[in-house]
């Protein structure tokens, strides 16, 4: 392929998957609010559109004209950096997510994914490495004590459960034999006994499942280990002393870090875009990334159900469930996957 | 000549660089920090350009996402402001920076002259993880079990030396005793 | 292409900067960072030594030395974090209890 018809590729398929992305993320807003609301036996928002559908529309109209006030008593510099570092970090994980197979246009086979690098889940990992210091700088050059407490408790949190989320990987790393997304989601074609497919929850990986969705749930900050942004714990925790749009893009970093950990997770334990394909060519390109969107779609409303229904933890429980529960849990998942390998 | 090799080597080089005169520049210690951080960014494309790509990872994950954050998390919690002019500290400054400057530039010298032309050439060293695993686990295993012990070490020695100490003296005098 | 010896002046300078920084700082905390920023310039020399004479050692070495570092950087910044509990300062200046 040309060098010019790849870069052309290169920069159509980052539009169009930072376009998607950034719409999934209004619509999870959306989706959270309405699930929400009927958990609690209430409609959520109805009146902007049909369905409240344009809700996301009006609330970024609003988060536009609210007025930016920058507090004089903060250190610039890092309060305007701080929300920014969090939004590129959110959004740059989806440059390695494979959606589907190679599509053929014009004689060439495009894969669907901006790039495939062969260390994709390190990659993934370091990523969100350096999330938290979006995090740990807006608490700290906010310059207010509630501020500073929820940011400390925020990084440190989202540190402590990082550990586990990477062993948690291990698990599908040895199952996999490769670090590339690709790779991993070949591995789970096919199907064991005829109709139970080779996903990798069904392979073994059940243990790790679960500590990996609870290992994702702390690092993005979700209840049930929200604590560090709950609006009743310290005022607001991180974001206290921001508002209108960098209030925003803490908001859209949240919820792109939800798409990406769903991502993950329906790559690394649900077999990605593997799923039953039928009918003619046109279809069967599509297929893929529609059974793609239908398990992210599942793990979102999952993230919105244990939302609507479990209280939060308290930090020292937290902390406690982090690194006496989920590290031995995760070190034992991957010693029993390793010796059922060797073996 | 130049090509991409060289551009990119330039690119990250420069960035480096930068983030290394600016953690002198800076008076703050969380600027200092910040540059420090652009620094390790850097080099891990460096050791991309190099074949070394789970270090490179490895050098994100572990260096610039987890111990500068407890850099970063130390200047937090300590509230450490700007820091004074001494006399000392002016003293070492002329000339201090003026000698390293002249160090450094004898040393490039030397290098620079007595080296070959022959490049480094990208991707001829495969640095996956796979082969890195097996060396690290078939002939570096004892040291690799040793930094276990000194990570080990390390993490009760940050505990007890981070730790509050008893509130009285009689206290102090039980955690001795235990 | 890029010779060998770039990338060693580029490790050189790095090295430089840190024990320029270890020098006329005078934060506690500031010192500790040239002091990893030396250890990152040393880390580039042996990968770039790694590549050009195709020995992977090089690299795994570079792994051992981010390992100290890490175990460093920890129990550092803990007496750090006890130096400041007792001098209620971070001037390296002013820690000087046994100077006569």
């Amino acid at each position: 392929m040309p060098i010019w018809l790849y870069l052309l590729a290169s920069v159509i398929k980052s539009a169009v998957v930072l376009g998607v992305l950034l719409t999934a993320v209004a619509y999870t807003v959306w989706l959270e609010r309405k699930v929400v609301g009927r958990m609690q036996n209430r409609w959520g928002p109805t009146r902007v559109g049909p369905f409240g559908l344009l809700q996301p529309a009006a609330d970024g109209i609003k988060f536009l004209f609210k007025e930016d006030l920058t507090p004089p008593h903060v250190y610039k510099p890092l309060y305007i950096a701080a929300p920014m570092i969090a939004v590129i970090f959110a959004l740059t994980s989806i440059a390695v997510i494979p959606f589907g197979n190679a599509i053929t246009i014009g004689g060439y086979s495009i894969p669907l994914q901006v790039t495939d690098v062969n260390t994709g889940l390190l990659l993934i990992l370091g990523i969100t490495s350096i999330g938290v210091y979006g995090v740990a700088l807006a608490g700290w050059s906010s310059n207010n004590k509630y501020s500073l407490l929820g940011g400390l408790r925020a990084s440190a949190q989202m540190v402590s459960y990082e550990i586990s989320l990477g062993l948690s990987l291990v698990g599908v790393l040895i199952m996999s034999g490769s670090f590339s997304l690709r790779d991993i989601v070949m591995a789970q074609q096919g199907h064991f006994w005829g109709f139970i497919p080779r996903w990798n929850i069904f392979h073994g990986q059940f243990i790790g499942f679960f500590c990996y969705l609870m290992a994702a749930y702390a690092e993005t900050n979700r209840i049930p280990f929200d604590l560090p942004e709950a609006e009743t714990e310290l005022v607001a925790g991180y974001h206290t002393e921001y508002s209108a749009m960098k209030f925003a893009m803490f908001f859209m970093a949240e919820y792109a870090n939800m798409i990406t950990v769903a991502c993950l997770a329906t790559l690394l334990f649900f077999g990605g875009w593997n799923g039953p394909i039928f009918g003619p060519p046109i279809l069967q390109a599509l297929l893929p990334v529609f059974w793609f969107a239908a398990k992210i779609f599942a793990f979102l409303f999952l993230y919105i159900w244990v939302r609507g229904t479990l209280p939060r933890f308290r930090y020292d429980q937290l902390m406690a469930f982090g690194w006496k529960f989920l590290l031995p849990l995760s070190l034992m998942n991957l010693i029993a996957t390793a010796i059922a390998v060797a073996w | 000549m130049l090509n991409l090799h060289l551009i990119l080597f330039l690119a990250f080089g420069a960035v480096a660089v930068a983030g290394a005169v600016n953690l002198l520049a800076q008076t703050h210690p969380i600027n200092s920090a910040l540059s420090l951080i652009a620094v390790m960014a850097a080099l891990a494309g460096e050791y991309l350009l190099l074949g070394a790509e789970f270090v490179a990872a490895v050098q994100v994950i572990v260096y610039a996402g987890a111990i500068m954050v407890l850099f970063v998390f130390t200047i937090m919690l300590l509230n450490a402001g700007v820091e004074e002019r001494t006399q000392g500290s002016r003293v070492s400054v002329l000339l201090g920076i003026p000698g390293m400057l002249l160090g450094s530039i004898l040393v490039a010298w030397v290098v620079l002259r007595h080296s070959g032309t022959e490049a480094v050439a990208v991707g001829s060293l495969p640095g996956d993880p796979k082969t890195i695993g097996q060396m690290l686990f078939h002939e570096f295993l004892l040291p690799f079990e040793i930094t276990s012990v000194l990570i080990l070490i390390a993490i009760m020695g940050a505990v007890v030396l981070a730790s509050k100490p008893p509130s009285t003296p009689a206290a102090g005098l039980t955690r001795e005793a235990e | 292409m890029v010779p060998l010896s770039y990338y060693l002046v580029l490790s050189g300078f790095l090295f430089a900067c840190g024990v320029t920084g270890f020098l006329i700082k005078r934060n506690i905390i500031t010192i500790f960072m040239s002091i990893e920023l030396m250890l990152n310039g040393v880390n580039l020399s042996f990968v770039a030594f790694a590549a050009q004479w195709h020995a992977l050692a090089g690299q795994i070495f570079v792994f051992f030395v981010m390992v100290v570092a890490a175990a460093e950087a920890a129990v550092g910044l803990a007496i750090i974090i006890a130096v400041y509990r007792t001098r209620e300062t971070l001037n390296i200046d002013q820690v000087n209890l046994l100077k006569l």
